[in-house]
């Protein structure tokens, strides 16, 4: 049997593809493959015989919505001659298929109700596929698909094929695969049809073993090596490095070299968080990680469990259950492959959560992107375009969370030009368990058992690479360092895990770093041994130090008494999870790796986790002004009302909610939708199981633009924000803990460093006042782009705080929706002109001499009391006030609610800064008539009764009323 | 008997089994949680079950499309166990990928493409239970309940047929999501028992998860779908 091609005349640009008969003698059956409309050529074939091997096109029978998104990507691509791309899904087999394996393959992968499909490969058009290696669970499918028919184990790939029409060059073609088609870190692209490349299914490697000369070497050409082998450790800790192996009288191997630069990498061991930091004039300051341990030590909450250690923090707010919660970034790979990015970062921080024991819940995602609309000819070289960013970050979030069976709930997206080479992407997790004593810690004969997904080159050197400065080779270099997630293979192993309590005595993830950081963390202070070649592999040919240090995914590590080392195989088998053995935790403190009987690595724990020289650093303070602010001028109120509503921070974003998933488990009580028409947006999400009366509230507080002039500002009015979202929907403000994430530029430039110093402050001032710890923490330093241009381009410092806190009863949830005429509206909390980093600002608001919100130290008691008065039940609705100020507050509320508001006082009398302001500590209710007496003294003052609830179709301020279909049009229209 | 057995049948990558188990509880069954292989090792538990329900998720990923592997399984390792069932005229519910997975046996009418919007949608529905032939819907009221797929648009050859056939059990009212034909949301069999449809009324079985309940708005609770189709395991 050969391979049939079909042959057009007609030049592939222009044409489009698509006969095929019932009778060719490449096996195609009774479906009906031609496909009706206008773009039917049918030329006749003639047959070509190419290399063997087979290939199914599938299209959609109806107009493939894939189609219509390419486009409109294309056009926003400035590719605007580009008039359509027709879509199609291939399947590459590695053989010829005989004619009934031909037909069972297609009774398998073709629908005839939706699908048509063809082996005849196409002529023209754009083919892709995935890398070989590059996770790919539809080819899985297929495999499994073919044997449960009875077809022998098949090679087999997948692909896209793009048909293109509209007035266009080759230049056209290889731009739109370039940019849009085909992510060249994962894919390849070719005119169709593509040779694909397959797994090399026989491959071997060699157990060597190589050692790397650094005794020696003088500073040059340490910082040669460093550079050659990716290792993004300074002078000092190469030194380190170099003198320690002098003292064992022998060079390091590359095994060893590799792991010590993930376990001392910034993404590992968090060294700027560590470092010894003094100003200029030598002013010493405390390292900000031990800070921030103070602050927690300081509160000492009864409710925190475990703070600052392992994969999360741990609270206790409810007798008998316990709550983990982590956010993490994952922000240089999502720079570089959007989806893979994005979908590894939510996988990831689910793995921290099960690495603490816990069941995930929940997860959470904040995004930061670069302006969708930036011509595409003005981003820096090597730059993907933030649109795709976006989608790809989004739907990279939405397929790991929407499969793995979690929902997504709390989040924010936010836009600005300094994210457009560094696009932010923060996602958390929270789990529970039943309260139980910690975990004893790896023992000596425990085994060293590696579960979950298979081992590949996925990833390898992420850690390093994640805190190394980027530049525009990044994307063809850093291929390697992308991963593709396998969320089922993760659900798989929770399932499993609340099956196993009792059978171990230690467990963490595979994050960065792979096995050398999951094993090394786990020997510290015991020692282990391991031999690489027993860890399942997803191909062969993986020499030892790749299994290593791969960051395939999916996978954990636990310490297994040998006695339960069976009943654990028993309930992994249940759940069709692959566990090994690897080794065991020895006793003797070395970490010791071994290729079969080859040893590639042999190292003191004690030097693998405290060799590190501490980091000594430099800070400038930033000296923002806090002084006298000018009052800013505003002609049009109303305009400027709607502008901000339609900025991309403020604007609607249910066109991103909606494709996470916020219903499963049915424990979401307060989703990020809410009010009458389900498209309001809540400060905070509150998450109760149907079972139980109390629940646990989650919000989000964040705000780059106050840290570019006052970070430490900036970080207090964070802090203020998150817990002011959470009490607003009825969380108890006394049982707050809180998460820390920095992103920020290089900390080895002063101001950079200064204004994390600052920011630091800020977060522990903030957590004091609020008696709010801080339980859990991570930083991603190093959010740099090197431009073509030479320039560095930073990322606006950015603070994410996330607030978790109690819900004592789940029934009392409040929401910011108005819910019925007459109510009356009461503001809490105090207005000045506080303008700096304001969103007025960026609406082309003239603000003068600015300064940013100032902690209000008054937040803390007017939370509580309002906290009290929700627990009557007599708060009808609730609002934070935040960006873009009270009149963006009061727009929301009524848009919710499909109300209307006339205020008639303003808690200011100069009109911008009573609408526009962004103060602190803010928030509005609402209030039966009958209750404004009895919710003014009990909340205290400051508090200003701004009006009503109206049945109109309109909010009126102030006599300038602004029609309700004009607010949402502007709301809802700048959809990005 | 006065509890019927259920089996909630997971395959890999199933997520909403919990979900849907706990309705049945408070909807009078006994939900057993049962993995697809242990169901392919032995299929006698189906003939202990009273009733069976195929839960939603993304089941193999969703890989070749929703449904497509699961379906293949049972195909090919139950197909005369689960056909038994059904012509034994035990009730059968498969929602969201539990109705693709339905759909590609053969065991219900139709086909489920990608939504219309060209991505997966989470969102409220409001449902209506057309006079039908499925033992399920029987006097139901409407039903308020979430979608969450990106497979969802309900596709068949002549929807009319069907609907003359008594065999559409539920339509969108308001919206249609997803772009289905006639917004048909679900559909049975001939014979009634087998029940397939997109939404979840499993994540409406209590009033405090609807999405208006803190504005007092809150209708059209999900769990008289489950007691009907317990009541009718039970009566049979």
């Amino acid at each position: 049997m050969t391979r049939s091609t079909v042959t057009f005349d007609s030049p592939w640009r222009t044409s489009t593809i698509l006969v095929t008969s019932l009778t060719l003698p490449g096996g195609n059956r009774g479906l009906l493959f031609v496909r009706a409309g206008p773009y039917l050529e049918w030329r006749g074939p003639s047959f070509a015989s190419v290399a063997p091997g087979s290939r199914l096109t599938i299209r959609s029978r109806d107009v493939d919505p894939r189609s219509a998104s390419l486009l409109n990507d294309a056009q926003a691509l400035g590719l605007t001659q580009v008039t359509a791309i027709d879509v199609a899904d291939v399947v590459f087999f590695d053989s010829d298929l005989a004619f009934e394996q031909r037909v069972a393959i297609e009774e398998v992968l073709v629908d005839p109700l939706l699908q048509t499909a063809t082996w005849q490969p196409p002529t023209g058009g754009i083919d892709t596929e995935l890398l070989p290696g590059v996770t790919d669970p539809a080819a899985q499918a297929v495999a499994l698909a073919a044997r449960t028919v009875g077809l022998p184990d098949l090679e087999v790939a997948t692909g896209m094929h793009f048909d293109v029409r509209g007035d266009i060059d080759d230049v056209t073609v290889s731009l739109l695969a370039r940019r849009l088609l085909a992510n060249q870190v994962i894919e390849r692209w070719a005119t169709a049809p593509i040779a694909p490349s397959f797994i090399d299914s026989h491959a071997t490697a060699e157990r060597s073993v190589d050692h790397v000369a650094i005794c020696d070497l003088d500073d040059d050409a340490l910082l040669t090596l460093n550079k050659e082998r990716g290792l993004s450790m300074d002078l000092a800790e190469l030194h380190a490095v170099a003198e320690f192996y002098r003292g064992s009288g022998r060079e390091p191997t590359d095994v060893e070299l590799e792991t010590l630069a993930q376990t001392w990498s910034e993404h590992c061991s968090h060294k700027t968080f560590r470092a010894l930091i003094s100003t200029p004039d030598g002013t010493q300051i405390q390292p900000l990680l031990q800070q921030l341990r103070a602050c927690t030590d300081a509160i000492a909450a009864p409710f925190v469990v475990s703070a600052f250690v392992g994969n999360a923090g741990i609270v206790t707010y409810h007798p008998g259950t316990t709550v983990a919660v982590k956010v993490e970034t994952h922000n240089h790979p999502s720079a570089i492959e959007p989806f893979g990015g994005a979908n590894t970062g939510v996988g990831g921080v689910i793995r921290d959560v099960m690495g603490t024991a816990h069941d995930p819940i929940a997860i959470t995602d904040i995004l930061c992107f670069g302006p969708t609309d930036i011509p595409a000819d003005e981003l820096p070289e090597g730059v993907l375009h933030p649109r795709l960013v976006q989608s790809g970050v989004i739907a990279g979030v939405a397929d790991y969370g929407n499969k793995i069976g979690l929902p997504t709930v709390a989040g924010a997206v936010i836009y600005d030009p300094g994210y457009t080479a560094n696009p932010l992407v923060y996602a958390g997790c929270i789990g529970v368990a039943a309260a139980a004593p910690p975990l004893p810690g790896p023992q000596p004969g425990d085994l060293v058992v590696v579960m979950g997904g298979r081992t590949g080159r996925d990833g390898l050197r992420g850690a390093t690479f994640s805190s190394a400065t980027m530049d525009a080779t990044t994307g063809d270099v850093a291929g390697a360092s992308v991963q593709i997630g396998d969320p089922i293979v993760e659900k798989l192993v929770i399932d499993a895990m609340r099956e196993l309590h009792g059978l171990y005595t230690a467990v963490t993830d595979c994050g960065a770093g792979g096995l050398s950081s999951a094993v090394g963390e786990m020997a510290e202070g015991i020692g282990a041994e391991v031999d690489v070649t027993i860890a399942p592999l997803k191909y062969p040919g993986l020499r030892p130090w790749e299994v290593w240090l791969s960051e395939a995914q999916e996978r954990m590590v636990f310490a297994v008494p040998p006695h339960h080392f069976e009943a654990l195989l028993a309930v992994c088998a249940r759940h069709g999870v692959e566990a090994v053995s690897l080794g065991t935790f020895t006793g003797d403190g070395v970490l010791r790796v071994r290729a079969g009987d080859l040893q590639v690595l042999e190292l003191d724990t004690h030097f693998l986790h405290d060799g590190r020289p501490q980091r000594s650093m430099i800070a400038e303070l930033p000296t923002p002004y806090r002084g006298e602010p000018t009052l800013p001028e505003c002609d049009d109120l109303a305009d400027t009302l709607l502008r901000l509503l339609a900025h991309p921070d403020i604007a609607s974003k249910e066109h991103i909610i909606r494709r996470y998933d916020h219903e499963i488990r049915g424990a979401t009580v307060v989703r990020p939708l809410v009010g009458e028409g389900h498209d309001g947006h809540a400060d905070g999400v509150v998450l109760a199981r149907p079972t139980d009366t109390h629940g646990l509230a989650l919000g989000i507080g964040v705000n780059p633009w106050y840290g570019l002039t006052d970070p430490e500002r900036m970080a207090h009015a964070v802090v203020d924000e998150a817990i002011r979202n959470i009490v607003a929907v009825g969380a108890d403000p006394a049982k707050v803990s809180l998460l820390d994430n920095f992103s920020w530029g290089d900390p080895r430039r002063p101001s950079t460093l200064g204004d994390l110093v600052m920011a630091v402050d800020g977060c522990c001032a903030a957590a004091l006042a609020h008696t709010a710890p801080f339980v859990s923490g991570k930083d991603s330093l190093n959010n740099e782009y090197l431009g073509s241009d030479g320039q560095r381009h930073a990322v606006p410092p950015t603070l994410v705080i996330t607030a978790m806190a109690h819900v004592p009863d789940a029934d009392l949830v409040v929401t910011p929706d108005l819910k019925r005429a007459g109510d009356v509206l009461v503001l809490v909390g105090t207005t000045a002109p506080e303008f700096g980093g304001s969103h007025f600002e960026m609406v082309g608001g003239r603000i003068g001499r600015a300064v940013v919100p100032a902690p209000d130290a008054d937040a803390p008691v007017r939370y509580r009391r309002l906290h009290a008065a929700m627990q009557t039940g007599r708060v009808r609705a609730c609002h934070d006030v935040s960006e873009g100020g009270l009149a963006v507050t009061l727009a929301e509320m009524a848009l919710a609610g499909r109300l209307g508001i006339r205020v008639e006082t303003l808690p200011h009398d100069h009109a911008p800064t009573a609408w526009f302001a962004e103060s602190n500590g803010r928030l509005v209710c609402a209030v039966a008539a009958d209750d404004v007496e009895w919710f003014v003294a009990a909340l205290g003052e400051p508090a200003t009764v701004l009006g009503v609830v109206t049945d109109d179709a309109a909010l009126v301020i102030d006599g300038i009323t602004i029609d309700d279909v004009v607010m949402r049009t502007a709301w809802k229209g700048a959809a990005q | 008997m006065s509890t019927p057995q259920a089996i909630v049948l997971a395959a890999p990558g199933t997520n909403r089994d919990h979900d849907v188990a706990f309705a049945l509880e408070l909807a009078g069954a006994a939900p057993r949680l049962t993995l697809l292989a242990e169901l392919l090792a032995d299929s006698s538990v189906l003939a202990d079950a009273q009733m069976l329900v195929v839960a939603g998720g993304f089941s193999y990923a969703d890989a070749l499309g929703a449904g497509r592997m699961w379906s293949l399984q049972l195909t090919h390792g139950v197909g005369d166990a689960l056909r038994g069932f059904v012509a034994a005229g035990k009730p059968v519910i498969g929602i969201c990928n539990g109705f693709q997975v339905l759909t590609r046996t053969g065991l219900l009418p139709g086909a489920l493409g990608h939504n219309s919007s060209g991505h997966f949608q989470c969102e409220w529905v409001r449902l209506d239970a057309p006079a039908s032939r499925s033992v399920w819907t029987q006097g139901l009221d409407p039903i308020e309940c979430p979608i969450a797929h990106g497979e969802g648009r309900y596709v068949h050859p002549d929807p009319a047929a069907l609907a003359a056939n008594g065999q559409v059990a539920f339509t969108y009212t308001g919206t249609n999501p997803n772009g289905s034909l006639d917004a048909i949301a679900g559909v049975c069999d001939e014979s009634g028992v087998v029940l397939g449809l997109m939404p979840h009324p499993e994540n409406h079985v209590l009033a405090r998860q609807h999405p208006r309940h803190a504005r007092g708005s809150a209708a059209g609770l999900g769990l008289p779908l489950f007691r009907q189709g317990v009541r009718y395991a039970r009566e049979r």
